[in-house]
C-alpha cells in the first residue's frame, strides 16, 4: 500500500485552475520526482499536501491519503500535529528560510519539543545529534550560530535536520537545490538520498532539472499546465520517454555524454508556451505538439496504464504503442 | 554515498568556530559603542536619568518650596545658580525635579502607545481580510484626530494627573505604531521562514509571537525612543496649557509659570525650554542611532 495517495486533486485559484485531476502515490520508502517547468502546479501540488495553499486558492475537489487518512477532511489543529511530525517540507530558499533572530540550536529544539514530549537539556543533544546527521562539522559549537553565520549550503542543511527532526514518513523538497551552486547541490542530494534510506522516508522531490531526476529519483510524474501526463519508473522513462512533451523535454538537453555541446548541435526545443491552449477544449500540449491530431483538441485525455508502473495522457501514443495495458487506470 | 567532509563547505568554516559564541555578544556591544549618535543620544539621556532617580539626593526638599527672594538671576546668588522664579523657587531644583515628571510621562505613554499600537497592528498585519479592513479604519479614525486635541480633551474628561496624562498621550499616539507594525507583519508572514514554521507544525500565535514580532521590532524601538520625545513633547504642552498636575514641578508647567516675565526674566522660559530641547534630541539621537545599529544589513 502506498504511504501518499493524491487522488484526482484540483487546485482552483480565482480566474484559473491551478492544477487538474493530478494523480500519483507514492509507497513508503521511495524518491518520486515531480517534473514540469514553471507554472505547471507542481509546488502547489505539494503545497496542497501539507494544507498550506494560498489564502486565495482553493482545493476544488479530490482526495489526498496519508496513511489511509484523508488529509482534506482534517481540522486545522490537528493538521498541526501532521505538519513536521509526518510531513515535513524543504522549501527552495535556505537564506530567508530561517528565522534571523534565533539561534539554529533553539530553532530545531523547538521543532522537536513542538512534536516530542523531551526536556530542553535533551531536545539540545537530539538537535546537536541532528547537526551531525546532516554533516554540519563542530556540531557542538556551530548550534548557538545565527543563520547569518552560516552558508547556503550549511542553511540548507538546518533546515533539513528541522525537517527529519521528529521522523517525517514523506518529506517533501520543494526544489531544494535550485538556490545552490551545482557542487553543493549534489552534496545536499545525496544527503536527502542517505537520509530517506537512513530514517525509511518517502521523498517527494520538485523539480525542473532532469539531470537531479535521472540520479536521485526511483520514479517520475511529469505535469504539464496542471495535468499529470506521463508517470514512469526512472530507468524506462530516460531510455523511452513516452509522452510527446516527455520527448520534448528530453530532447531539450544537452548530453555531454555523447560529446553534444550547443555550439556544435543545435538544441532541440519545444515550439510556444505553456500558456498556448489557454482557454481551448482538449489536451493542454495539443497546440504545440508534433504528433497531435484532430481528436486531441476535442477532449481531454486521461492517464492510462501503459504497462506496469507506466502510465500516459496522450491517446496518440498508446494507439502508437498498441493500446491501453488492461483496464483504464484511473 | 558520500559521508566525507565536504572541503569546500567545512573548512573554512571551522577555521573560525574556536572563539564564536562569546564574542559574539561583545561585537554587538561594540557596534553600539562605535555609534557615535547613539553614545551622544544615549549620554545625555542617562544623564536625565542620573537627575530622575537622584532628584531627592541632589536638591533635597520640595522644589515648589519658595526658598529665595522672587526672580534672582542665575550666578546671583552661588546658592541658587539658576535663579528663582516670580514667587522665589529654586529653578535648578525645579529642573532637576521635572526630569522625573517628564520621564516618567514619556516612558509610560509610549509604553501604552507601543502596547495597543503592536497589539492592533499585529493583528491586522497578520490575519488580514476584514480584520484588517475593520482596524485599518479605526487606525484612520484615530489619525485624522489631532493628536493633541485628543489628549486634551482626554485630560479634560479625567483628572490632570501624571496618570491621565500618561494614559491620554498613549491612546493618541498608538496609531503610528500600529501602521507600522501591520506594514511589518504583512511583508513578513509571507517570508519563507514563517512558511517553514507553518510547515512544522506551529500554531499562530507561536508565529506570531516567536517568529514574526522579534523580526519586526528593530523598526519599532526605533520609533519608540521618537515616541517618547513627542510624549515629553505633548506633556510640555499640557503643563505650559496648565492642564497638569499642580502638585507635581514639570518643565512646561515651568515655561508656562516663566511666560510673565519674558521680558524682564527671560531666563525662566529658556532655561526649561533648553532642558526640553535637550532631552528630546537625546531622544532622536538615540533612535537614530538604534536606526543604524539594528539595521540587518550592517549586521556585525
Amino acid at each position: 500500500m502506498s504511504l501518499l495517495t493524491v487522488d484526482r486533486l484540483s487546485v482552483a485559484f480565482p480566474g484559473h485552475t491551478a492544477v487538474r485531476e493530478a494523480s500519483f502515490s507514492i509507497a513508503a520508502g521511495e524518491t518520486l520526482a515531480l517534473v514540469g517547468e514553471s507554472g505547471c502546479g507542481k509546488s502547489i501540488t505539494a503545497f496542497s499536501v501539507m494544507r498550506l495553499l494560498p489564502s486565495n486558492a482553493r482545493i476544488a475537489s479530490g482526495r489526498i491519503l496519508l496513511d489511509g487518512i484523508d488529509l482534506l477532511s482534517l481540522s486545522e489543529p490537528e493538521m498541526r500535529e501532521v505538519r513536521g511530525a509526518k510531513v515535513s517540507l524543504i522549501q527552495q530558499e535556505p537564506m530567508t528560510s530561517l528565522n534571523p533572530v534565533l539561534s539554529i540550536g533553539l530553532q530545531i529544539t523547538e521543532v522537536i519539543r513542538r512534536h516530542e514530549r523531551l526536556s530542553r537539556k535533551a531536545a539540545r543533544a537530539r538537535a546537536i545529534e541532528l547537526l551531525d546527521l546532516v554533516r554540519i562539522p563542530d556540531a557542538h559549537r556551530r548550534i548557538d550560530d545565527h543563520p547569518h553565520n552560516l552558508s547556503g549550503g550549511m542553511r540548507q542543511r538546518v533546515m533539513i535536520a528541522m525537517a527529519v527532526a521528529c521522523r517525517p514518513k514523506l518529506l517533501i523538497a520543494d526544489e531544494p537545490t535550485t538556490a545552490l551552486d551545482v557542487t553543493t547541490q549534489a552534496q545536499v542530494l545525496d544527503l536527502l538520498d542517505d537520509l530517506r534510506r537512513r530514517l525509511g522516508m518517502a521523498v517527494l522531490l520538485i523539480t525542473h532539472d532532469l539531470g537531479v531526476v535521472a540520479q536521485w529519483a526511483d520514479r517520475i510524474a511529469v505535469m504539464y499546465a496542471g495535468r499529470i501526463v506521463e508517470e514512469a519508473g526512472i530507468e524506462p522513462f530516460f531510455a523511452q520517454p513516452m509522452h510527446p512533451y516527455s520527448r520534448g523535454l528530453l530532447g531539450a538537453r544537452v548530453d555531454v555524454d555523447a560529446d553534444e555541446h550547443y555550439s556544435t548541435n543545435r538544441l532541440s526545443e519545444i515550439p510556444g508556451s505553456v500558456g498556448s491552449a489557454a482557454g481551448e477544449a482538449g489536451c493542454s500540449f495539443a497546440p504545440r505538439c508534433p504528433v497531435a491530431e484532430s481528436a486531441c483538441r476535442q477532449a481531454v485525455p486521461s492517464l492510462l496504464a501503459l504497462q506496469d508502473d507506466r502510465a500516459v495522457a496522450c491517446p496518440v501514443t498508446i494507439a502508437h504503442e498498441g493500446g491501453p495495458h488492461g483496464a483504464a487506470r484511473r | 554515498m558520500a559521508l566525507q567532509v565536504e572541503p569546500g563547505v567545512g573548512t573554512p568554516v571551522s577555521v573560525d568556530t574556536g572563539n564564536r559564541a562569546a564574542p559574539r555578544k561583545r561585537r554587538r556591544v561594540r557596534a553600539f559603542l562605535r555609534n557615535p549618535t547613539f553614545v551622544a543620544g544615549a549620554a545625555i539621556l542617562a544623564f536625565f536619568v542620573f537627575l530622575a532617580l537622584f532628584a531627592d539626593f541632589l536638591c533635597p526638599g520640595d522644589p515648589l518650596d519658595m526658598v529665595a527672594p522672587p526672580v534672582l538671576w542665575p550666578g546671583q546668588d552661588l546658592a541658587f545658580p539658576l535663579g528663582t522664579d516670580s514667587l522665589g523657587r529654586d529653578v535648578l531644583a525645579g529642573l532637576v525635579h521635572g526630569s522625573r515628571a517628564s520621564l516618567l510621562v514619556g516612558i509610560s505613554a509610549a509604553a501604552i502607545g507601543l502596547a495597543i499600537g503592536m497589539f492592533v497592528g499585529a493583528l491586522a498585519g497578520f490575519f488580514g481580510g476584514w480584520i484588517d479592513t475593520a482596524l485599518t479604519r479605526l487606525i484612520e479614525l484615530f489619525q485624522t484626530t489631532p493628536t493633541f486635541i485628543l489628549v486634551i480633551v482626554i485630560v479634560a474628561i479625567g483628572e490632570p494627573n501624571l496618570q491621565t496624562i500618561a494614559l491620554a498621550i498613549g491612546l493618541a499616539s498608538w496609531p503610528t505604531v500600529a501602521r507600522l507594525v501591520r506594514a511589518q507583519f504583512r511583508s513578513l508572514r509571507e517570508s519563507d521562514f514563517v512558511m517553514a514554521a507553518r510547515s512544522l507544525g506551529y500554531s499562530r500565535w507561536r508565529i506570531i509571537l516567536q517568529e514574526i514580532l522579534p523580526n519586526a521590532l528593530p523598526p519599532v524601538i526605533v520609533a519608540a525612543s521618537v515616541m517618547i520625545a513627542n510624549a515629553i513633547l505633548t506633556e510640555a504642552g499640557l503643563s505650559f496649557l496648565n492642564m497638569r498636575d499642580p502638585d507635581i514641578v514639570s518643565w512646561g508647567g515651568m515655561i508656562g509659570a516663566g511666560r510673565d516675565q519674558l521680558r524682564t526674566a527671560w531666563f525662566l522660559t529658556a532655561l526649561p525650554g533648553a532642558t526640553i530641547a535637550l532631552a528630546v534630541l537625546s531622544l532622536n539621537l538615540v533612535g537614530d542611532g538604534l536606526n543604524e545599529i539594528l539595521n540587518p544589513r550592517t549586521e556585525p
